[in-house]
């Protein structure tokens, strides 16, 4: 190759990735980082939102990533494509909702198209062989790079000399000699690796960065999914799958009940789309029904929510409920006494 | 492509991250080198993860402030050889 080769780098923001991105700079090929947004990312909305985590940092580390390496990096929303993934993933989910095969390969094709209409030569994962269960081993490594269209395209310069050498190492654009040969679980060799170039800090998601690999979360993904009778969603539902108290008391409705004062703002956007709940009376929750609610269950939601706020020991309060859109209208209500939540109302 | 002499707007209220910058730099992908843009926000992460950016993808800052509850960053719009090492 004539010029100097050119190649695009996946950033999670996990120091994996930005290892591999600074191995393959370091041998002289202009390296830019693509992060994908798939709306289930840990960081940033939840900090965002919930007023007590407003001190911590709000750094994104995919960015913070690129920065240390010295390389652009591009944010590239998939969300609304990567539905189909996390609905109907061929090689089915982990221990969770994770569809972390077909996540792998789709967003290596994400990155394939990227790098095919920007003129780049390959792809670079920090994918390390052994190290996930479920999309890092050495039988998936061949999917991935089947699935996603990169083939030989594909470099995983962390664990690159433990297979046939790709093309980007046979036409010579990278010493596969400089590459590495790391295997398994063990953090280790990349921190060492990370030591050697002066890396002290990073982030550790290690499969954590995905909301989908939580249980809770998925849990509650799983419920929407029943009550709605089909896997869809959209990203509202996402982010509200974030935040809040899940109550399902019957499977035509579910509230979400503001946790705090953050959480009690953001949701009042949703407003027009969904039924909200609120005690006139006495400072407390916000609540959004979703679903169906009958004028009885909008009672029932009304009493839930009060017991979440400071009149939850009144006799009565005067619920305010308002449909979506819609002109408020009060209502006098008894808080329901924690008792009577059931247990498995709480999603 | 326009010229970069008039200012652009980009309202990425209600947005939360990293949605901001994805708008931010989708914009930008149509603006010309000069060309400047405001944009206004309201999740306060975007004072770090704007200027974040532009400094990996090689687009000045201008301005980055809180305005009452909202979020201002000014930024001027890189060469295509500008940004990374």
């Amino acid at each position: 190759m004539s010029r100097q080769p050119k190649a695009v780098a996946l950033i999670s923001g996990g120091l994996d990735s930005m290892l591999a991105a600074q191995v393959v700079k370091d041998q002289g090929v202009h390296v830019e980082g693509i992060n994908f947004f798939t709306g289930f990312c840990v960081e940033g909305h939840t900090h965002a939102i919930r007023q007590k985590d407003k001190d911590k940092p709000k750094r994104n580390n995919a960015l913070w990533s690129a920065e240390q390496v010295g390389i652009k990096l591009h944010i590239v929303d998939i969300s609304q494509e990567y539905v189909g993934v996390v609905t109907n993933p061929k090689h089915g989910y982990g221990q969770n909702l994770n569809p972390c095969l077909d996540c792998k390969s789709f967003m290596v094709a994400k990155a394939r198209e990227w790098m095919e209409e920007n003129g780049f030569d390959f792809i670079i994962t920090g994918e390390v062989v052994g190290q996930r269960p479920k999309s890092q081993r050495r039988d998936t490594f061949p999917v991935i790079a089947d699935e996603s269209g990169a083939g030989d395209l594909l470099l995983r310069p962390l664990c690159a000399q433990r297979f046939e050498p790709t093309l980007p190492e046979r036409e010579g654009w990278v010493d596969r000699e400089q590459l590495y040969d790391f295997s398994g679980r063990s953090r280790k060799p990349q921190m060492a690796l990370a030591a050697q170039y002066g890396i002290e800090e990073y982030s550790q998601p290690a499969g954590g960065c995905c909301f989908l690999t939580d249980e809770n979360f998925s849990r509650k993904l799983a419920d929407l999914w029943e009550a709605r009778g089909s896997k869809e969603y959209d990203l509202d539902d996402i982010m509200l799958l974030k935040m809040g108290r899940h109550i399902r008391p019957a499977p035509n409705y579910k509230l979400i009940i503001a946790r705090e004062d953050g959480e009690n703002r953001f949701m009042g956007g949703y407003r027009k789309r969904f039924h909200t709940v609120r005690d006139l009376d006495n400072p407390g929750p916000l609540a959004l029904v979703q679903g169906e609610p009958s004028a009885g269950d909008l009672e029932t939601a009304a009493r839930i929510t009060a017991r979440y706020g400071k009149g939850r020991s009144a006799e009565q309060v005067r619920a305010e409920i308002t449909p979506p859109g819609g002109e408020p209208y009060v209502a006098e209500v008894a808080p329901m006494p924690p008792a009577q939540i059931a247990e498995e109302w709480h999603v | 492509m326009s010229e970069g002499t008039e200012r652009e707007f980009l309202d990425a209220r209600s947005l939360l991250c990293p949605l901001p910058v994805i708008r931010t730099e989708e914009r930008v992908n149509q603006l010309a080198p000069g060309a400047v843009l405001e944009v206004r926000a309201s999740d306060p992460g975007v004072l770090h993860d704007i200027p974040s950016w532009c400094r990996v993808n090689g687009h000045e800052v201008i301005e980055a402030r809180e305005d009452g509850d909202e979020q201002v960053v000014v930024l001027k719009v890189g060469r295509d050889d500008d940004g990374g090492d």
